[in-house]
């Protein structure tokens, strides 16, 4: 059955973590915008923290296979998701300078 | 609770700490890299946490998957360039999307037809189906963007009608589901999946390269959401919170260029914007005849003797890869005195800030990029505002023709400077498809040709003054 105070405690958490979203978002300049994506693309790549969870499932139970195909293309995507999204928000924000003194 | 649950726990509760005040210091070029290199040691924490909690279980799989996953990733992140932006965003996006759907098949699969929690099997079912759309709508945006496939909306009779049809499908399937605690027939999830990935295909297709910056920001979003939901799917509080931020994130991007444009959301996803007479202008024989043609040369004077130019950047200097030269020429007149400022609009380019990445890619310091709201009162007071391969966000029908498509879209006033000079490669029209009569007014010069080699000539031009 399920744990409605626990489902309640989760969507209290959501709630929360959307308003802190908006707010610290909203904070950013147009001039970070594209950074401020890959940054966000990144951070969404916690999903692959979901995929190893996904992994520990399947190979804790007898089900492999097919599956662990699947279990092992979740994580790929996801470590895609997060080297390359980090990356490329190092390399654009390396770029970003104020202009120097007397230049 | 167990030491090592304890201890996870406080590891996930530090690294999202980690990611919320990462993204705060992104409010500044000053900080911004400092807050990414936060939000990274939050993930690398909230990775390592994952493998304890999970005592790393699998660990071989998951160490394939993050060795092929980070080569390629991070290969791809360094050799990208950076006018090719837009379609990266597009992929990683796409990637974080396909997990999602790919983890709620995994589950799905591993419950084989045990009844799921009521919780979890809505939440399953609903990061499959928003994951796969991310997934199939980024791919195809990048598809667009790459121009792999043609930028223009396709288009196709009893187009809504199809989509209609495909979402009707997927709500009765999920519904099925849902009824069913996740017990229905294997066939029928992986019909649901396709008709998701479906429907993310279908939803893109129709909308034009102009609108790009909308759809990436709302696929952003889309995988912010499905990885949220996946949160409550694994009861992680970690993917909920990150999830819900993504979200935000994208919505507020969403937003914004909605805003710039002056367009409803629905109309950007559901208008074809730009796919109606389109093509036809670009060939049409009977362009505007009062155009004036300038040389580089007589650019150059006008330049070099201004006290402030404005460069108003575009897609077009995107294609051409002329951002370097662009600043090469700003740094010849700056020699000479003159102010330059960059007018950037908020949709320029194919995603949210493009031009600002392109720019500084080119060391233009970013405190002479002004935003539209900037620099619009600075345009009156310009000798000159040259307009390198920006059309649409230019086109003063948006103040006064109401019968123009893009009527009320708010624009950078250049037609305000004393002199406008527009360096285009032919008379097309933008990619909205629309006649831009900023081409036709008395101060206006057009300079055609490739924007970077224009660029290089105005540049030498000076120069040699």
């Amino acid at each position: 059955m399920t744990d409605v105070a626990h489902l309640i405690e989760l969507l209290t958490v959501l709630l929360l973590a959307v308003f802190v979203g908006f707010e610290v978002i909203s904070k950013v300049p147009t001039t970070l915008h594209t950074p401020l994506m890959s940054a966000t693309n990144a951070i969404h790549g916690i999903v692959l923290a979901g995929a190893i969870v996904a992994v520990a499932r399947l190979f804790g139970g007898s089900a492999g296979g097919a599956l662990t195909i699947l279990a092992i293309a979740a994580v790929t995507l996801g470590a895609i998701n997060v080297f390359g999204g980090f990356a490329v928000t190092e390399r654009m924000l390396q770029m970003f300078k104020r202009k120097e003194p007397g230049k | 609770m167990t030491a090592t649950a304890i201890g996870t726990s406080l590891a996930d509760l530090v690294a999202i700490a980690l990611f919320i005040y990462g993204l705060h210091e992104l409010n500044s070029p000053a900080t911004a890299r400092r807050g990414n290199r936060f939000a990274m040691a939050g993930m690398a924490i909230a990775l390592v946490s994952i493998l304890v909690a999970t005592s790393a279980v699998g660990w071989w799989a998951v160490a394939i998957g993050v060795a092929i996953g980070a080569i390629v990733g991070i290969y791809a992140a360094l050799k990208v360039k950076m006018t090719a932006m837009p379609q990266m965003v597009a992929l990683y996006n796409g990637a974080g999307g396909g997990a999602a759907a790919l983890i709620a098949v995994v589950q799905f699969f591993i419950a084989s037809s045990n009844e799921l929690d009521p919780v979890v099997a809505v939440s399953l079912v609903l990061s499959a189906i928003i994951g796969s759309i991310s997934f199939a709508g980024s791919i195809i945006a990048f598809l667009k963007l790459q121009e792999v496939m043609t930028g223009r909306p396709v288009t196709y009779p009893g187009q809504q009608i199809v989509n209609a049809a495909v979402l009707v499908a997927i709500l009765g399937l999920a519904g099925w589901f849902v009824a069913t605690l996740g017990t229905l027939p294997a066939w029928a999830f992986l019909t649901l999946l396709g008709a998701a990935l479906l429907l993310g295909l279908l939803f893109v297709l129709p909308i034009g390269g102009a609108d790009m910056p909308v759809v990436i920001s709302l696929l952003n979003s889309f995988t912010g959401v499905a990885v949220a939901i996946a949160g409550f799917e694994l009861d992680s509080t970690l993917l909920i919170i990150c999830g819900a931020l993504v979200g935000a994130s994208g919505t507020i991007l969403t937003i914004a260029m909605s805003k710039a444009m002056n367009r409803p959301l629905t109309n950007v996803l559901f208008g074809a914007f730009g796919a109606a007479g389109g093509i036809e202008p670009a060939t049409a024989g009977g362009g505007p005849q009062q155009i004036r043609s300038t040389s580089a040369d007589d650019v150059a004077v006008m330049l070099a003797y201004a006290s402030k130019v404005i460069f108003v950047p575009g897609y077009g200097m995107a294609v051409a890869q002329a951002q370097h030269s662009v600043k090469a020429l700003a740094d010849q007149l700056e020699k000479r005195g003159v102010k330059v400022l960059y007018a950037i609009h908020p949709v320029a380019g194919r995603m949210p800030g493009h031009m600002n990445v392109l720019l500084a890619e080119a060391n233009v310091p970013y405190n002479q990029l002004l935003d539209m709201e900037d620099v619009n009162p600075e345009f009156p007071t310009a000798e000159v505002a040259l307009v390198v391969g920006a059309n649409d966000v230019t086109n003063p029908a948006a103040r006064n023709v109401v019968t123009s498509p893009i009527y009320g879209m708010p624009i950078l006033d250049v037609d305000k400077a004393s002199n406008v000079v527009v360096l285009k490669r032919s008379m097309r029209s933008g990619f909205a498809g629309i006649e831009n009569p900023l081409y036709e007014m008395p101060n206006t010069s057009m300079l055609f040709g490739d924007a970077k080699a224009s660029v290089d000539s105005l540049t030498a031009a000076v120069k040699a003054l």
